[in-house]
Parts: structure tokens; sequence; C-alpha cells
């Protein structure tokens, strides 16, 4: 038995037992069942990916099953590990498994803890099939099943409207970009002959120059597939115009946002281009369009994570930020500098993710930043847990002893290697990078500051009223909820979360300070460890290590810089936020609002497709087809019969004219001709 | 085994069946149904299993010349026998869905008996004629059912639907008398091979065209489907969008491209016109219905849209998707009507809206809903998704804008669907009497085990069904290759000096 069919197949037959056995299973051995299939599935994974970094291992591919064959169309289902996958297969795994761990406290209080252990893990596979495709059926597979799973678990609170919508939102979205995907298949096909991924990256090369006919205009043959693709690639990791699913997919539990939407299917659009690297290679100009719409990604989302105040938006609108970083990171050629932020992010992001939800958790599931406050001295741990995410995710590290947290190393390389690249549009994403950077800073150090520091503002939330209110219901109705204590507390006593989420969160902590520190030199200069399995572009990589060193600091400095006005105007003047609001009104409203990207799609596409639906429905099918359709000939046919039973009148003269008339008119005509 | 009737036997048993369920009680017509049906099933089992795939074309072949050069010829290739297939899968699990049926069962499992005569018949007949009665009596069954166990409405119903579907068939008929007469012959799997004149068949193919688009059906012909659908009982849906309007695609399969390939390409626009317009007006149609049974009619337009558009694309991956969409949506369409059923049977009404948090107090039927649902969109690993990605792939080497537009069924497929979903099983236990409603009972279980079982094995591993098709479809498209249309691709190679460079430029990294 091979290991990868264990770790693959292991998660499903876990999700298939809790969700199946569900309430006859009880929750305890629905979540021990998934929880034990998903640290054996990371344990055996750290092996694989230790023997790729330690040049043991080689790139292998276990049949499983025949899927598909049409004409010379064939696909299977089997299950691809290379230094690639190896990769995916350890973040995957060890966050997944870290994650099912958390919620056992996190979720310790819902009703449904089978249903949403088999999600996590029917997840889990899915997203194990993404990443250990060998064609990009199956990838598309996997990348429908992640799909799949995000919706059933962003909608795992079904009673909730808002919920229900960011589900159906997410999935929906997601097609756009699916679709994409798919013509980008058919493309492939039509242009290869084939779908499987290694003979597409061998035969790319031929086809440079030509072109290709596709939606009645001509296009080089490899720009328009890799567009094709790159739109699947956008929509699942959330990139710029199909992005707006995302910040609302944080309806679902917070352990799920740390899994789904920040450490693993969000990277899925990253992995699927760093896969294809050898053919986006091949088209200068699809790779400039990853860059710009990366690097464009990456500025907006920041801008808009400055002014949100629910904690998990920010989370969410840092993970949109930092895949933009990812991509244009890719689109410069530094595929594995891609691939090392995806490694490095996925641990801190999934602990800032974690702690958040230890902050909720504690906070009674208030997730506004406006009613927290001071929270450093009651959750001490969760408060060093996100400290290390916040100096890992700012990229804190000193360049001259080439030691920082897992950020640093990953974030300076791909500023370093887009200044490197020498052309316009990596300067473009060199220069919307380090800006992103400063505000990153700032977003995440004002994250910190709201939270943890000053005085609490707990009494404004009204699920701080309500959890007080619920613990003072048996004294009377002194407290009704509306205590008000002069320390802003309201009288309640946040209390740190149980071991189930602290020891997930020490974990990432240690992934968060080491992931890049000891991973750096495999990630960023070793060809042998990447192989053959993404385009490792050596020249760029020894550019990088040459250029000023001001771009090397630059990095840093914009930390401090975001760090210190931070500092200033949430700690030593905290009224300044509010007046610099008042003076930028306008700007900050359309920040605020996300840059009204949802009213836009609202007014131009789902509004609109009602519209026509009703339209269609009333006056199309019902007012046209059916009017003049089956009822119009309804209509003929009884005023036919209406004036054919007037004319049988009965009377033998009237037919006998009739007769004689017709018979008159048959003669003359046979006599004229 | 191969010269026993075996479809002959399989024609019998239901009509003796049938005949037996007008004489006995109610309760009696039940058993003698399902024990038939489950009998029949058993035989479509055996005849699979001695379906020699890679073997002949035509197998099974039963011929006993009648009268006039008209014939009792039976016989299948892969096509017709995945198609049976469907069908004998299918009926058993309609009879267990009648069960709420409860004026004049005798006469009602007699229809239902003979609709599968018919059905079986459809898809066996090798003489021309022989299809034409199996076809148009097909209508009589499926508008009694609709006329005498159906809603309130039933009589238009029932009424639109007769007048649609006769109105094509009267060209048709015309149509056969005129091949019969010029081919000489009435068999079926020579008139496959036997090329008309090109401006013969222009108008042979539209007389067959408008009997087909009508049962498909296409846009705009269409209008009959959802008034059926949603005054048809339970199990008469079930067979509607199964099996009936598989007859549609099975007719453009058999008749339509291998006997007049020319006109075929002549009027593929149309084709396209038309299921282009299907797939964007039906899907945002399906988006604003408040009945579920209409949601589900207008999503089938959707859909067989897509099964035109793949059959019209004179390609393998078109034909065999378009194939594997039918049987697909037979199953699928089958079961999200079994569900409505399944609470209609307990609500009796099918308004989105007075259901709702049906997860809550139905968490098995929600399981099943949502895999259907799933299936529906065409979600990888459920039958769906192959069919849906090989027609489409067919029709992109076509044009790539038609496989744009059709894509779009994609998105606004998961748009209407999950629309659905939410609104009856997610959110809150609004209506009291629909939050009382008890989860699946064992019958309802078998109903929908079954079609779970199959929807998933067509998705993991849809050789088992597209094997036995595979010979007759390379068939199909080798006799089509000349009027294939060619595809907007253009895909020029570049120039050998640019090769050159590349490969420079490649070597240097």
């Amino acid at each position: 038995m091979q290991p990868i069919l264990l770790i693959v197949f292991l998660p499903l037959l876990a999700a298939l037992i809790a969700g199946l056995g569900n309430r006859t299973l009880g929750n305890t051995l629905a979540k021990s069942v998934t929880t034990g299939a998903l640290f054996i599935s990371c344990a055996l994974s750290w092996p694989i990916f230790l023997s790729f970094v330690g040049g043991t291992a080689e790139p292998q591919v276990v049949q499983v099953l025949h899927w598909v064959q049409s004409g010379s169309l064939t696909f299977d289902w089997a299950l691809r590990v290379d230094t690639l996958t190896a990769i995916m297969l350890v973040v995957i795994t060890s966050v997944s498994a870290l994650v099912h761990l958390y919620s056992w406290g996190y979720m310790s209080e819902d009703p449904d803890q089978p249903r949403f252990f088999a999600y996590l893990s029917l997840f889990t596979f899915a997203m194990l099939m993404l990443v250990t495709a060998d064609n990009l059926v199956q990838m598309f597979f996997g990348w429908e099943g992640v799909g799949l799973a995000s919706y059933l678990l962003i909608g795992f609170w079904f009673k909730k409207p808002s919920a229900n919508a960011a589900a159906i939102k997410a999935f929906v979205v997601n097609r756009v970009g699916d679709l994409g995907f798919m013509l980008g298949i058919f493309g492939v096909y039509l242009v290869f002959n084939t779908v499987s991924i290694p003979e597409i990256l061998v035969r790319a090369p031929a086809m440079a120059g030509s072109t290709i006919g596709f939606l009645g205009m001509q296009w080089d043959t490899l720009t328009i597939l890799c567009i094709l693709l790159f739109i699947g690639a956008m929509g699942k990791s959330a990139q710029l115009g199909l992005h707006t699913w995302l910040p609302d997919a944080m309806e679902g539990p917070t352990p799920v946002s740390a899994l789904i939407h920040a450490a693993t299917m969000v990277t899925a659009g990253v992995f699927m281009v760093c896969r294809l690297s050898p053919l986006f290679e091949t088209s200068e100009v699809a790779m400039n369009i990853v860059t710009y719409v990366g690097a464009a990604t990456c500025f907006f989302a920041a801008t808009v994570g400055l002014t949100q105040w629910d904690i998990k938006r920010v989370i969410a609108y840092s993970t949109c930020s930092q895949l933009g970083y990812m991509f244009f990171a890719a689109g410069i050629g530094a595929y594995n500098a891609a691939m090392f932020h995806l490694f490095t992010h996925a641990f801190f992001k999934a602990l800032l993710f974690l702690g958040a939800g230890s902050v909720i958790h504690a906070m009674h599931h208030e997730q506004d930043m406006r009613y927290y406050g001071g929270l450093r001295k009651h959750i001490p741990l969760t408060f060093w847990a996100m400290m290390a995410g916040t100096l890992a995710i700012t990229g804190v590290g000193v360049y001259w002893f080439h030691a920082g947290f897992a950020g640093f190393h990953s974030k300076d390389a791909i500023l370093e290697a887009a200044y490197a690249s020498g052309k316009s549009a990596g300067m473009f994403a060199f220069w919307t990078g380090v800006v992103a950077a400063l505000m990153t800073s700032f977003y995440s150090w004002r994250l910190m500051f709201l939270t943890f520091y000053g005085k609490p503002r707990w009494a404004g939330s009204e699920h701080i009223q309500h959890a007080v209110h619920d613990d003072h219901h048996g004294h009377g109705d002194h407290g009704h909820g509306h205590a008000k204590q002069d320390d802003g507390t309201a009288g309640y006593h946040p209390h740190e979360s149980p071991l189930a989420m602290l020891i997930p969160l020490g974990v990432l902590t240690l992934g968060a300070v080491f992931a890049g520190w000891v991973f750096s030199h495999a990630y960023l200069d070793s060809a042998e460890f990447w192989g053959s399995s993404i385009f490792y572009n050596e020249h760029l990589m020894h550019a990088m290590h040459d250029v000023p060193l001001w771009v090397k600091l630059s990095a840093t400095v914009v930390m401090l810089i975001g760090l210190s006005s931070a500092w200033y105007a949430y700690i030593v003047n905290p009224g300044l936020p509010a007046k610099f609001v008042a003076l930028f009104k306008p700007v900050h409203t359309f920040v605020y609002n996300k840059w009204f990207f949802d009213e836009l799609y609202n007014l131009i596409f789902v509004r609109p497709a009602f519209w026509f639906g009703e339209k269609f429905w009333k006056l199309g099918d019902i007012g046209l087809i059916d009017r003049f359709g089956p009822n119009g000939s309804a209509w003929v046919v009884q005023q036919g019969s209406r004036i054919a039973s007037k004319l049988q009148t009965g009377y033998l003269y009237s037919y006998a004219l009739v007769m004689l008339l017709g018979l008159t008119a048959a003669i003359s005509w046979v006599l004229v001709n | 085994m191969t010269d026993f009737p075996i479809l002959s036997l399989m024609l019998l048993v239901p009509l003796v069946a049938g005949v037996i369920c007008l004489l006995v009680s109610a309760q009696a017509a039940r058993t003698v149904a399902l024990i038939a049906t489950l009998i029949v099933f058993v035989l479509g089992v055996v005849l699979w299993m001695n379906f020699d795939v890679g073997g002949a074309q035509w197998q099974f072949q039963e011929n006993i010349p009648l009268f006039a050069g008209f014939s009792w010829a039976l016989g299948i290739d892969g096509i017709a026998l995945t198609l049976i297939m469907l069908s004998v899968f299918l009926m058993p699990i309609c009879i267990l869905a009648s069960q709420s049926i409860e004026k004049r069962v005798g006469e009602y499992m007699a229809a239902f008996l003979l609709m599968e005569v018919l059905m079986i018949g459809v898809f066996a007949a090798q003489d021309l004629f022989l299809f034409y009665i199996f076809f148009e009596a097909g209508l009589i069954p499926m508008y009694l059912i609709i006329g005498i166990w159906g809603g309130a409405d039933r009589i238009y119903a029932s009424y639109k639907f007769f007048l649609y579907t006769l109105l094509g068939s009267i060209v048709m008929l015309i149509a056969m008398i005129w091949m019969a007469q010029t081919a000489g012959t009435t068999d079926i799997p020579t008139l496959m091979q036997y090329d008309f004149p090109p401006e013969a068949q222009t108008w042979l193919w539209l007389a067959f065209f408008a009997s087909f688009a009508v049962k498909m059906p296409m846009w705009p012909v269409h209008t009959w489907l959802p008034d059926a659908h949603v005054q048809a009982p339970t199990a008469g849906s079930v067979i509607l969008a199964g099996v009936l309007l598989k007859m549609g695609g099975y007719g453009f399969i058999r008749f339509s491209l291998p006997m007049f390939p020319e006109a075929s390409a002549q009027f593929a626009w149309l084709i396209y016109a038309l299921s282009m317009i299907a797939v964007v007006v039906t899907s945002l149609i399906a988006l604003v219905q408040n009945d579920m049974k209409k949601l589900i009619a207008y999503s089938s337009v959707a859909h067989m849209a897509i099964v035109t558009l793949g059959l019209f694309a004179f390609n393998v991956q078109g034909l065999e998707g378009s194939m594997v969409v039918m049987l697909s949506h037979g199953l699928v369409s089958g079961a999200l009507f079994l569900c409505v059923g399944i609470i209609y049977d307990r609500l009796h009404t099918r308004e989105i809206d007075r259901y709702g948090g049906l997860s809550i107090n139905m968490p098995k039927y929600a399981l099943f809903f949502l895999l259907f649902t799933m299936a529906s969109i065409g979600l990888p690993g459920t039958s769906g998704f192959v069919g849906e990605l090989l027609s489409l792939m067919g029709i992109y080497q076509v044009s790539s804008w038609v496989a744009l537009v059709a894509g779009t069924g994609v998105i606004l497929g998961a748009g209407y669907m999950l629309y659905l979903y939410r609104r009856v099983a997610f959110g809150d236990q609004k209506n009291a009497d629909a939050a009382a409603m008890p989860d699946l009972s064992l019958r309802e279980w078998a109903m929908l085990a079954p079609i779970t079982a199959a929807v998933l094995w067509m998705g993991v591993y849809p050789e088992t069904f597209m094997a036995p098709m595979r010979g007759d479809i390379a068939a199909l498209d080798a006799r089509l290759a000349r009027a294939k249309p060619a595809g907007d691709a253009n895909l020029t190679l570049g120039s050998p000096k640019q090769l050159e460079e590349h490969a420079h430029e490649g070597g240097a990294h």
C-alpha cells in the first residue's frame, strides 16, 4: 500500500463514516475518527516532504482507477507526488489536522458536530485530490470538490440567512472562474490532444508562436490558454474582480476560515499556476497579466483591510492581499518564491485566524474590534500566539543575520525577485508590494492594538451584554445586561481557550516563527529540491541576491513605518483615526465599502438576472409562445369549429347547393385547363 | 442465449402484467406492477450481461415479417441498450413512488406498464414504422396519466402536451413513408447507411426535427413541459423527465444524424442558436420560479440544450457526452422529481416558500436532495459532470462562442439549484407543518438509494456505461465525418524561426 493512498483516502473514509454515522455515531466517536485520520495523513506526509528536502525522493505517479475515455481524450484517477505536491501535502494535512483538533474546543457547544467534522475531512480529501492531480480534469475535480466543501462549511450555520447567502455567493462566483478553467481545459485538449499535465508541459514550447481562434479573434495559442486557466485561478484564489466571495465567506465557523479561506483552498490558484509554470513561461503576455492582477489585488485588499472593524474581515482581506503577493511572484517567474510564501503564509495565517477564533471564543462571539481592547492580560496565551502571527505576516527580521519570522523570508524574497526581474511589470509589482507591505504592517498592528491593548471597550457589545445578562440571570434584575462599570468591561471576564485550541495555536506559532528560517534554503536556492516539478528560474534566483541593499531593506523599513504609525494612531493618540477619517470622508467611504464591488455586481449581474428571468417567463413563455402557440391554435380550432357548426344547418337543400357549387367549380376548372 | 427473443419478452412481461392489473384489486395491482417491473429490470441486467461489447453493432435481433414489408423487427446497439437500461431501472422506482395514488390504481398501474412496453419498444425497434407506432403511442399512456391522475389544471396540461407532441409527428410520418418508398426498405440499420440525395435530406431532416424538437424539448417548443410536469403525478414526472425526453435525443442520434448527415450539418447552426437561447433563457426563468416542479422542468430544458449541442458537434466527445448527459439527466432529474414528490406527499404543495429548514427535521432527505442538486449542477464525481464536460468539450471544437454561451449554464445552473436548495433545506423552520414532517421512510429510501449509487458510479467510473456505446458512436462519427463542419479554432503553427528562437531561450535558462 502506497502511503499516498492512505494520505488521500483516509480523510474521505473518515468523512463518510462521520457524515453518514452522524448522530448514531455520536460526537466523540465522529470527532475521533476524523481527527485521527487527519493526524495519520499528516504523519505520513511529513516524511515524504522531508525526503524531497533531503533530496532522496523521486517523483512518482500512483494509478488508482480508469476514469474517462472518449475518442482520443482519456484521463484517469491518479495520484502524483513530486516536490510541489509534497509541499502542499504537508501544508494541507498539518493545518487540517490542527484545525480538526482546534474544533474540538471551538465547536464543543455546537449541536451538529459530526456534520462539521465530516465536512472538514471531506474538504481535506478534495484538496488532496486537487494537489495530487496528474491531469487537468482531476485537478478540476478537486477544484470543485473544495468548492462544495467550502459551500457547505460557509453555510454550516444554515439557519442564518447571511451564512446561506455567503455560501451561494462563494459557489456561484467560483463557478465563474471555473467556466474559465473549463474553457481552458477544452482549449488545452484541442491544442495538445491531451489533458495530462506532464504531456502538456512537454509539448507547450513547440506551440510557441502559434495562433488560435477564440471568440472570433485570432490569439496567441499559449497566451489564451494561460489566460483561461488563470481565470479559474482568480476565482478560487479570490483575485481582484472575483474576490467578492472571500470576505463574505467569513460567515463560516472560524476554524473553517483558517483551514479553507486562508491556508489551503484559496491557495489552489497559486498552486495551479506553479504546477503549470512551464506553460505560463511560454507566454510573456500571460505572465504579465498574472503579475498585474496579483499586484492590483495585493494593493486593493490591503486598502480595504485598513478600514474594517470585524476582526475576521481584516484577516480575510489580508489573505486576499497575501495571495496577490504569491501571484505576482509567479507572474515574474519566481514560482519557488510564490510557493515559499504559500507555505509560510499557511502557518501564520492559520495561526492568526485560529487566534482570532480564540479571541472571539473568549469574547462570546463578538467580532467587532471596536468592542475589544485590553485583552492582553486576560488571554495571554492567545495574545502571544497572535503576536507571533503578526510578527510573521509583517515580516519582522534582521537582514544581516538572515533570520526573522516566517513572512520575513518569503515576502522579502518576493519583493527582491520582483525588483530583480527587470521587467516593467516586475517593477510595478515591486512598488505595489512595498506599499502593500506598509499597509499590511499597519492593519496587522491596528488589529493587535485594538484587540489586546488600551482599555476594554466591551460594554458596548451586545454579545457581551447577553453573556453578562445570562450570568446575572440568577441574581435578580440588577444586572439585566446593562451593568455599566467604569472600566468598560461590563463586568465580563474573558477566559483563555481550552487546551484543544491552545495546542494548535502553539504548534502553528512554531511554524510562524521557524518555517521561513528553516526552509529558506531549500525553497529559494535549491534547484535540486524542486527538480522538474516547477519551472525553476535559476537566473532570477541569482539576480535576486544582487539587488541593491535598499531593496533588501525596503520591506523592513515599511514594516517599521506601519508599526510606528499604527502605534501612534491607536495607542498614543487614539482620537487620531476618527479625525483622519472625517478629513478624508469620501475616500474612506469608498474603501470601507470595499470599493463598492458588491453593489456594482448586484446592479449589473444579480438584479438583471432576476429581472430577465421574470420577463422571459411572463412575457416570453406565457405572453408570446403560449399565447400564439398552443392557446392560439386552440382558439383557431374553436373558431373554425364554430363556423363549421354554423354551416352544418341540417337542411338538405343547403347541402345540395354547396355540392352543386362545388361541382360547377370543379368542372369549370377542368374545362379551363 | 442469442437466439432467445429476450427483447420481445421484455415487451411481453409488462404488457401481460398491465392486463392483469386491470382485472385485480388495487393492492394486488401494486404488487403485480412492482414484481413485473422488477422482472423486466432483471431481464435488462441479463440483456446487458450478454451484450457483447465491441462485438456486432446490432445484437439480439429478431425479425418476423408481418405484412406489406412491415415487420416485427427488434434489435439493439449500445446506445439503445443504455437507454433501455435507464427505462427499466426507473420503472420499479416509479411504481414505488406511486404509493399516494388512490383512485383507479389498477388502471394507473396498467398505464405505467404500457408506458414501459412502449419505451422499450421505441429503443428496440428496428423497423421504421414499428418505431413510429411505439414513439407516438407513448403519448397515450402519458396523456392519460396526466389527464386522470394529475393535479388541478391537468386537462389544460395534458391537452397542451398532446397538441405539441402530435403536431410534429404527422410530418414525420409523411417523411417516413417517402423514405420507405425511396430506399425500398423500412429497416432502420439499412436506412442508417442509406445516402439520401442532399436536397431531399433538407426537408426530411426538418420533418424529423419537428417531432424530435418538441420531444426534446427545444426552445421555443418547450412550454408544454413545465405544465405537464407540474400537473403530472410524481411517477409521471419521473418517467417524463427520465425517459420520454430522451426519445428526442435518441431520435436525433438514430435518425437525423446518420440518415441525413449533410442536412444535419446544414442545420447545425439552427440547433446551436436554439440551444444557446434555451440554456440562457430557461436557466434565467428557472431562477424566478416559486414552484419546485416548474423550476426543475425549466432546468431540464437547459440540460437538454446541452444534449443537442453535443449531438450536433459532429465529434466523438460531443456525441458520447450527450449520451452521458441524457443518462445522467434521466437519473438526476428523475431523482429530483422524486425528492419533490416526497415532500409533496407530506404537505401537498409544490410552493417553495412553504418549506424551509428541512435539514433539521429531515436530515437524510436533505442529504439525498443535496447530492442530486450537486449532480444536477454537474459537480465532478457525479454523472452530471462527465456528460457536461464531454459535450461542452465537443462543441468547443466547433465554436468557442457556442461553448462559452452554453457554459454560462454552468454558472446559472449553480445559481438556481442552490437557491432552490437554500429555500427548501436551509434557513429557519418558518412553517410549523413543514417542520413537523417526518424523515424518509424505508420505501423512500429504496427509491433514492439506487439512483444515488448509479449517479456516483457514472461519475466515478463512467466506463461501464460508455464502453457499450463506444463502437456505435465511432461508427456514427465516421459516417458524419464527410459533413463535419470546420471548427473556429484555426490552429496555425508559428514559423520555424520563432520555434527555433524559443528553443534557444529555453536552453539558456
